[in-house]
């Protein structure tokens, strides 16, 4: 809240105050973990998005007579049984399980973030009946319904990131909501009305901007669910197909041979692990810097 | 808390409906009749099949057959499984998969709500990194990779423990309830910590205190009452995930229990099966939801106030 006493304070001479931003910033700089998970995250992003041209074999390359072979020079963290290099596999199956978790997080950050704030600026009749249906849904299984979708209209890419999407942004609406709600009743918001903005300008230019901390942190806490929902599917086979390729999917190939090649497993389930504590250390490392009355559970 | 009860339950009412009206009509569109195979089948065969499970019906008729069937408790026959019906399959595997969440959740509420309350009792210690620590490794390590590590480590490399099955051999019981557990152990360490934390710095704990309790009255009797609120409200949520964290662990095991016969209905797209487990599992959560909630208001009265106006 510093932003809000420098603006109302007198402005002669006094030294100019940090905003919200850099504040939130300057705490996220002194927590190490959190640094060192977004170190992480953008070497795994990179890494993901230069594949096709860094990865030291082909998709599709199989070398039937090697076999799967432990770690060596040629072949850094080993190959599978058709003899394909895993740290290919890995970077490719990497792109789809972060493209998922991106994605799907984007669209539960759409529809919750415009859902809250209608709701929250409508308040009254409106604003209880939106939030109703939200605490109905909520109420309902949804892994089930993801299943089900799966099998219903078969497995997708593209109803995957929707299915998982529609499902996560119901905790999205209830934050949104709530600080909505409270920063309408800020006389800034009544200024804003009374020069004649529409309530969609107000929403889109005072309200959300303003709402933004604990969005940016619930979306960074989001994609590590997405991804592990991901990979739970495709572990059932209920979610990525071959020949595409997820974390989740090497997994679940790397279970069936766990007793004679372990490195088939071990190396996928690093990759997520290390990628979800990642992403886990950077989403607290956020609440404490931008939200720091949220409670850590 | 009459009150709460009554008009909580009332609300579980829409939503179990709300249930079975989507599944029903979503398994109804899927694409490709049940009886769609490679082998033909003559137009009389095909007819009597479609009048055995009522698919000759119009949609509506059949919704309605299949409400007032379900009522009674009776859900049909299996598609995939010739001759069974599908509450006789649920019946089958439901003792299974309740005893195994039943271990998973004792495991997590006792091993994490100790580890939280120990966590919170020295925050910022050794005694609090260490568990929450290892509270974040059980959050990232999901069941599918926890589950194989284990039998490879447990069941293959020292061989201690047999690694599939249920009730079949001594001991099998164990890795897949632990697989099962941690996750959620992790997340009732996490919750009961910090709900530990708010409790500690309030001002009725200064009181009993100021009154001269011994320290394990002020944290037994006063602070883990109001601290592990979160962790009862969790509950309900928590018995969901469960449900759907057995689908992957039966699988991994191979027990035969609901969890599994989900999974296996969803690839012989059995829809009578699927329709039947989807009804079933989900009222149980909404039931459990619901329990839990009536838990935690009975501890938090002010929770009741929901209700009031």
């Amino acid at each position: 809240m510093t932003s809000k006493i420098s603006t109302q304070s007198l402005d002669h001479d006094i030294p100019k105050g940090t905003s919200l931003w850099e504040d939130a910033l300057v705490r996220l700089r002194k927590n190490r973990l959190s640094m060192i998970g977004l170190g992480f995250l953008l070497f795994v992003m990179i890494v993901c998005l230069l594949t096709p041209w860094i990865a030291p074999y082909g998709y599709e390359e199989q070398n039937l007579r090697l076999g799967a072979i432990p770690p060596s020079m040629e072949h850094w963290l080993g190959t599978d049984t058709f003899g394909r290099d895993m740290l290919t596999r890995i970077m490719y199956g990497g792109r789809v399980s972060l493209l998922v978790g991106f994605i799907a997080t984007s669209v539960a950050l759409l529809i919750g973030v415009t859902y809250g704030a209608i709701a929250g600026y409508a308040g009254g009749k409106t604003d209880a009946f939106m939030m109703r249906l939200v605490d109905i849904l909520y109420a309902l299984p949804f892994m089930i319904f993801i299943i089900l979708l799966m099998v219903v209209f078969g497995r997708n890419l593209l109803l995957l990131f929707l299915a998982i999407g529609a499902v996560e942004w119901l905790v999205m609406a209830r934050i949104v909501r709530g600080q909505i709600q409270s920063l309408r009743q800020q006389e800034y918001v009544e200024a804003a009305i009374s020069l004649g903005l529409s309530p969609a300008a107000i929403i889109m230019k005072h309200l959300i901007p303003n709402a933004l901390g604990p969005v940016i942190v619930y979306t960074t806490l989001t994609i590590p669910n997405v991804m592990l929902l991901e990979a739970f599917l495709s572990f059932l086979g209920l979610g990525i197909q071959p020949p595409e390729s997820s974390w989740g999917l090497l997994i679940s190939y790397g279970v069936e041979t766990m007793e004679e090649y372990p490195w088939l497993l071990v190396f996928p389930g690093l990759a997520l692990t290390t990628t979800l504590f990642a992403l886990n250390f950077l989403g607290d490392g956020l609440r404490d810097a931008l939200d720091p009355k949220a409670s850590r559970d | 808390m009459w009150r709460f009860i009554g008009l909580r339950s009332l609300q579980a009412i829409p939503v179990i409906l709300a249930v079975i009206t989507v599944t029903f009509f979503l398994v109804r569109a899927a694409p490709g009749g049940p009886f769609s195979s490679e082998k033909a089948v003559s137009p009389q065969v095909q007819a009597a099949l479609e009048a055995q499970y009522r698919l000759d019906q119009p949609p509506l008729q059949q919704y309605v057959s299949y409400l007032t069937d379900l009522v009674q408790g009776n859900m049909g026959p299996s598609f995939y499984y010739p001759g069974r019906s599908v509450d006789e399959l649920i019946l089958q595997g439901l003792p299974i998969t309740a005893e195994l969440g039943l271990y998973a959740l004792l495991i997590a509420v006792i091993i994490g709500s100790f580890a939280g309350v120990i966590a919170a009792l020295k925050p910022n210690t050794m005694q609090d990194y260490v568990p929450m620590s290892l509270a974040m490794v059980g959050i990232c390590m999901p069941s599918f990779l926890l589950g194989p590590v284990l039998v490879l480590v447990f069941g293959i490399m020292l061989d201690w423990l047999p690694v599939s099955g249920w009730g079949d051999s001594y001991g099998d019981k164990i890795l897949p309830s632990i697989t099962l557990g941690a996750m959620y152990a992790a997340y009732i360490a996490r919750l009961s910590r910090s709900g530990m934390l708010e409790v500690m710095s309030q001002d009725y704990l200064r009181t009993a205190r100021a009154k001269g309790l011994p320290e394990s009255v002020v944290i037994l009797k006063h602070a883990l009452r109001g601290g592990l609120l979160p962790v009862i409200s969790y509950l309900g949520p928590a018995f969901a995930a469960l449900l759907s964290g057995s689908f992957v662990v039966e699988t991994i095991f191979q027990i035969p229990g609901l969890g599994r016969f989900y999974v296996q209905a969803a690839f012989n797209r059995d829809y009578t099966m699927i329709l039947g487990t989807t009804v079933f599992l989900s009222t149980l959560i909404v039931v459990f939801n619901l329990l839990s909630d009536i838990a935690a208001a009975w501890v938090n009265p002010r929770l009741r106030y929901q209700f009031k106006k």
